[in-house]
C-alpha cells in the first residue's frame, strides 16, 4: 500500500497556463467555480426554482417532470435560496431565466427548448449518449 | 421601460439583415414577442441563437425587459 496522500488542494496548483479545477464556495472556490463544478461534475444538471419535490415555478416543474418521466438521474440547485448563484447563473450560460438545464456540462436551455426537444426526441438522444 | 421599437432597432443593429418583429404584448413597456428571422442561425442551435439575441440585448434586457417570449429561426 501506499503511503501517498493526495489533498484535494494539489489539484488546484496549477502551472501557467492551466486552469485549476473548479471548486465550490465551501471548497474555497467562487459562485462561478462552484456552477462550473457542478454542470461538468454529474452528466444532467438543473437549476432551477425550488426542489424537484417542491417545485416553486410552472416553468420547473416541468422540466422535472420530463427529466423523471425519461427516468433521468439529474442533480439540482435551488437558486431561490441563493441570491449570489441566482444572478450568477445568467451570466455563466449567457441566459437570462430559470430553469436553466445542463448535459454533459452544455447549456440544453430552458422550460420552452426542453419541452421542443423532448417532444421531437433529441433530448432522449443526448441523455442516452454517454460523455 | 423600453419600446418594442427600440428592442427592434437593438436588434437589428447586431443582426443588420435579419427579419425582426417585436411586440409589446401587454401595453407596459416590459413583455414582448420576438421573432427573429436571420440566416447566420440556420448553423447554429436554438440554444446557441437564443443567447445571440440574448447577447444583442445586452444591459437592456437585464435591466429594462421582464418578459421576452422569443421565437428564432433561419429563413
Amino acid at each position: 500500500m501506499s503511503e501517498k496522500i493526495s489533498l484535494p488542494i494539489a489539484a488546484n496548483q496549477s502551472g501557467p497556463g492551466q486552469q485549476s479545477a473548479p471548486r465550490t464556495r465551501a471548497q474555497g472556490g467562487d459562485v462561478m467555480s462552484e456552477i462550473e463544478a457542478e454542470v461538468k461534475g454529474q452528466k444532467v444538471f438543473l437549476y432551477m426554482k425550488g426542489t424537484p419535490d417542491f417545485p416553486q415555478c410552472g416553468f420547473s416543474a416541468r422540466v422535472v417532470q420530463i427529466l423523471q418521466h425519461l427516468g433521468a438521474e439529474f442533480g439540482s440547485s435551488d437558486i431561490l435560496v441563493d441570491p449570489e448563484k441566482r444572478d450568477a447563473v445568467k451570466v455563466y450560460g449567457k441566459w437570462p431565466t430559470i430553469p436553466q438545464l445542463y448535459i454533459d456540462g452544455e447549456l440544453v436551455g430552458g422550460c420552452d427548448i426542453t419541452t421542443e426537444m423532448f417532444q421531437s426526441g433529441e433530448l432522449q438522444t443526448l441523455l442516452g449518449a454517454s460523455k | 421601460m423600453i419600446t418594442a421599437e427600440e428592442i427592434r432597432a437593438k436588434l437589428l443593429e447586431a443582426f443588420p439583415h435579419a427579419r425582426v418583429q417585436v411586440v409589446d404584448t401587454t401595453g407596459t413597456f416590459d413583455h414582448f414577442d420576438a421573432v427573429v428571422v436571420e440566416e447566420s442561425f440556420r448553423t447554429l442551435s436554438r440554444v446557441r441563437q437564443h443567447q445571440a439575441v440574448y447577447e444583442a440585448l445586452g444591459d437592456a434586457f437585464r435591466d429594462r425587459i421582464h418578459a421576452l417570449a422569443l421565437k428564432t429561426m433561419a429563413p
